[in-house]
């Protein structure tokens, strides 16, 4: 036993219980600290992540190509004219598992009998697309898009009972054409659509490409080539390598991060907030640690004096007050993490449920169910934090620990 | 009582490192929290009322379910007696009726569908900030009728169009009865909110001609009112409750507060302050248990003097006293410094702000200034260290309870 626990550890170990009720309490600090700084992490990134899947689905996708013009235009004149060579492209520079899908999409005036508003015309190519985005499953009335559909079309349940109307009925599509011209047309409601967000069911009118490019007189040309990876994370290397085998041809290439700058900002600035806050808790808990740290050395004097008069070095002493500290911390940090992740586990199975918030999450643009993410770099860096700055802490009563002469302390009762 | 409070201070004082850094770690959390909160609430407002002023306005005057069907149908049928009504009303800094449908605008080049405002060119002026952004061209005149009218658009749109100051734009839409709404009028003046998605989804033209080409008679959909302070609002809005239940409409009239116009802000800014109290609870609880062992040892390292105390005739009930004395002492030196540092510190960048950096400009997109500046008002300043004092207390207290049981003999015994 002592040749793999030094007799240092051992005797630092039987120390800290020495006092078990001051131990415990400075522990559960640390517990209720590291349990804190994990779970709460975990809930702020979830929260996030909601967010980003949001904008991804909703049409997103991991990497969108467009024609150059297309993101601060985007109209029907900005169009890709070749699509195939993109689509080649895309065959050979993406890993395996991902999938893409072209549309046209247009902005639009949907009218009926009582009612117009604006929208966007989404054409889809409908097997490519259900591999790609949320509409594929979305549809929970009537039915989805066919290869056939010449004049089906999909809405958003918001919209359709904004318009008050239902399956079966007519919706008039209204847009500019190539050549200028308004183009209009009559579409059959065939599926009605439901959505995370009431704004995209309001938003996006789906009907086949095929139709969409008669309507338009588009031929083969469309407005977007939209890719989903296996892995959201590699976006940007993978737009970069596209952007490269397309040698900028006239297209803008960008990943879900460029596309949605608002969310870039926040996932930049969340690792720094995450940071931040497991400084305070630390802060917190700091306190505790050098009183009661402090509170252990100062009723040890006597012992302490004994020893520097019986010739350990100074050193020795701060390395076992350090140790000691260190030991109450590496136990705190151990439960406090199994805590935080078993809490985190928990709560995956339901996730945080925001429904009664609903317009309050849609303006923040926030998924209803928030599930925690816990990333090991957080789990490692909540436990790094800890132990190191509470080590550093610790230095004052330790350092203060070996200052005694031997004469004050065994003078001191 | 005095020699109790004289002890208490001694006592405090016997171990001043111990009680210097369980005051510090005190005012520490207050002083977080104070600042915290402080920003939460400033931030809150500056949210609040920079959205309202935009466009929406502190209130809104509509006819029931216009907010959620957008129907064009569903109108005030004269916006005269409710203008009266609000004359009438303190604390109503100005009013502006509007009218609105959906349209496709087009250009020579371009075509885009858009929501078609009808505004009143001079009070429209006092509740939004539309004259104030105009960059190019003209605002309305505020005589303008149908001769000189003209249409306002955002710079994003003005692109999108491809038009410049008087170029013609073609407005087609459909009218209140159902009729076709069709209008040419040239581009008058050009603005730019700094919101993207306002910028290109909105054109505005006089409320007259508006009305005349919608063929909506002297009706409107809005009655937007902007209030001298966000805390009239619910006063202005149980003072309209009669004066619009006594006007004679289709559907009824409604009052509507920005946040029923805008749910999501409201609720937003719950989600908000719910998220900072499981926050600030948390972190309280740490310090709590991180100063429970000053308040530990102030018993069981005195165990012996206890029970000399109590072997010459002190009451267990005096000696509990006796404790929490000490530590409510302890406990509000922190508290009270604590509060003090905050404010100091919260009104500091009151007075500088704290800017956002790079950030700012995409923020400003959902109306969020460059600067946010924490606003103290009581209750930022009170309710988080009302929050530390009493977890504090509850901290202190559970091992002063254990007193009661002290017997001196045993107690004595204990060196």
């Amino acid at each position: 036993m002592s040749a793999v626990v030094s007799m240092d550890m051992q005797i630092a170990w039987r120390n800290v219980w020495r006092n078990p009720r001051r131990t415990l309490t400075i522990m559960t600090a640390v517990i209720i600290g590291v349990w804190s700084m994990i779970f709460l992490g975990a809930l702020m990134r979830g929260m996030l992540d909601g967010m980003v899947e949001n904008g991804i689905s909703t049409l997103t996708g991991h990497i969108q190509i467009h024609d150059q013009d297309y993101p601060d235009d985007p109209s029907i004149d900005h169009r890709i004219d070749n699509p195939q060579q993109v689509t080649d492209i895309l065959q050979r520079t993406l890993p395996a598992g991902s999938h893409w899908t072209s549309r046209l999409r247009v902005s639009a005036v949907a009218n009926n009998a009582r009612h117009s508003t604006g929208v966007t015309l989404v054409g889809i190519d409908p097997e490519s697309e259900a591999r790609v985005s949320f509409i594929g499953d979305a549809v929970s009335e009537g039915r989805y898009l066919r290869d056939d559909d010449t004049n089906a079309i999909v809405i958003g349940r918001a919209l359709a009972e904004q318009f008050e109307t239902g399956l079966g009925y007519k919706l008039i599509v209204m847009s500019q054409d190539t050549s200028g011209e308004i183009a209009s047309r009559a579409f059959r409601i065939r599926g009605i659509f439901q959505a995370e967000m009431e704004s995209t069911e309001k938003n996006f009118i789906f009907v086949h490409r095929d139709a969409a490019s008669t309507m338009l007189g588009t031929g083969n040309a469309v407005s977007e080539i939209v890719a989903l990876l296996p892995d959201y994370n590699r976006a940007r290397a993978m737009t970069r390598e596209v952007e490269q085998a397309l040698d900028n041809d006239g297209l803008s290439v960008r990943s879900w991060r460029e596309a949605l700058p608002l969310l870039e900002v926040y996932l930049d600035m969340q690792d720094t907030y995450i940071l931040i806050w497991f400084v305070i808790v630390f802060i917190a808990m700091a306190f505790g640690i050098v009183n009661t740290t402090l509170m252990a050395v100062f009723e040890r004097m006597h012992e302490f004096g004994l020893l520097k008069a019986l010739g350990m070095r100074p050193r020795r002493i701060v390395k076992g007050i350090l140790a000691e500290a260190s030991l109450i911390l590496l136990c705190g940090i151990v439960v406090g993490t199994l805590i935080g992740l078993l809490s985190c586990w928990l709560l995956s199975f339901h996730g945080i449920d925001l429904s009664s918030l609903a317009e309050g999450v849609e303006y923040a643009g926030m998924s209803r169910i928030i599930y925690p993410d816990v990333e090991s770099r957080d789990v490692f860096g909540a436990g790094a934090v800890v132990l190191l700055l509470g080590l550093l802490v610790s230095l004052y009563p330790a350092v203060k620990a070996a200052r005694f002469t031997p004469v004050e302390a065994m003078t001191r009762i | 009582m005095t020699i109790d409070i004289k002890m208490a201070w001694r006592n405090i004082w016997r171990h001043p490192r111990r009680t210097i850094l369980t005051v510090t770690a005190i005012a520490f959390a207050c002083i977080l929290l104070v600042f915290m909160l402080s920003f939460q609430f400033g931030s809150y407002d500056t949210m609040i009322n920079s959205s309202v002023k935009i466009h929406t306005g502190h209130l809104q005057i509509q006819a029931e379910g216009y907010r959620d069907r957008k129907n064009i149908r569903y109108v005030i049928p004269d916006p005269a007696p409710v203008e009266r009504a609000l004359a009438d009303i303190p604390g109503v800094q100005a009013y502006s009726p509007r009218a609105r449908a959906f349209a496709l605008v087009s250009s020579e080049q371009r075509s885009y569908g858009v929501m078609v405002e009808g505004v009143a060119p001079e009070s429209e002026a006092r509740v939004s900030t539309l004259e104030a952004i105009v960059d190019r061209g003209q605002y309305f005149d505020t005589t303008d009728d149908g001769d000189r009218a003209g249409v306002l658009l955002g710079e994003l749109l003005a692109q999108n169009l491809k038009v410049d100051i008087g170029d013609e734009l073609t407005i087609l839409g459909q009218g209140r009865d159902g009729s076709i709404a069709a209008t040419v009028l040239p581009v008058r003046g050009i603005y730019d909110s700094g919101m993207d998605e306002f910028d290109r989804s909105a054109i505005q033209i006089p409320l007259p001609t508006f009305q005349s080409v919608f063929n909506m008679g002297p009706a409107v959909h809005e009655l937007v009112v902007v209030a001298d302070r966000l805390s009239d609002v619910p006063r202005i809005r149980s003072a309209l409750q009669t004066p619009l239940n006594n006007i004679d409409a289709d559907r009824p009239l409604k009052a509507l507060g920005w946040d029923e116009l805008m749910p999501g802000l409201r609720q937003a800014i719950n989600m908000d302050l719910v998220s900072g109290a499981v926050f600030y609870l948390i972190l309280i609880m740490v310090v709590a248990f991180s100063i429970l062992n000053t308040f530990l040892m102030a018993i069981f390292e005195r165990t012996r003097e206890f029970g000399i105390m109590m072997a010459i005739g002190t009451r267990p009930g005096r000696l509990m006293r006796l404790v929490l004395v000490e530590s409510i002492g302890m406990t509000l030196i922190g508290v009270v410094a604590g509060i003090a540092a905050g404010c100091l510190l919260t009104l500091y960048f009151a007075h500088t702000g704290i800017g956002l950096g790079e950030s700012s400009e995409l923020l400003s997109q959902f109306g969020i200034p460059g600067r946010l500046y924490p606003q103290l008002s009581l209750l930022s300043a009170t309710a988080g260290p009302a929050a530390v004092l009493v977890i504090t207390l509850l901290a202190a207290g559970y091992p002063a309870l254990k007193l009661r049981r002290l017997r001196p003999v045993e107690a004595m015994r204990r060196s």
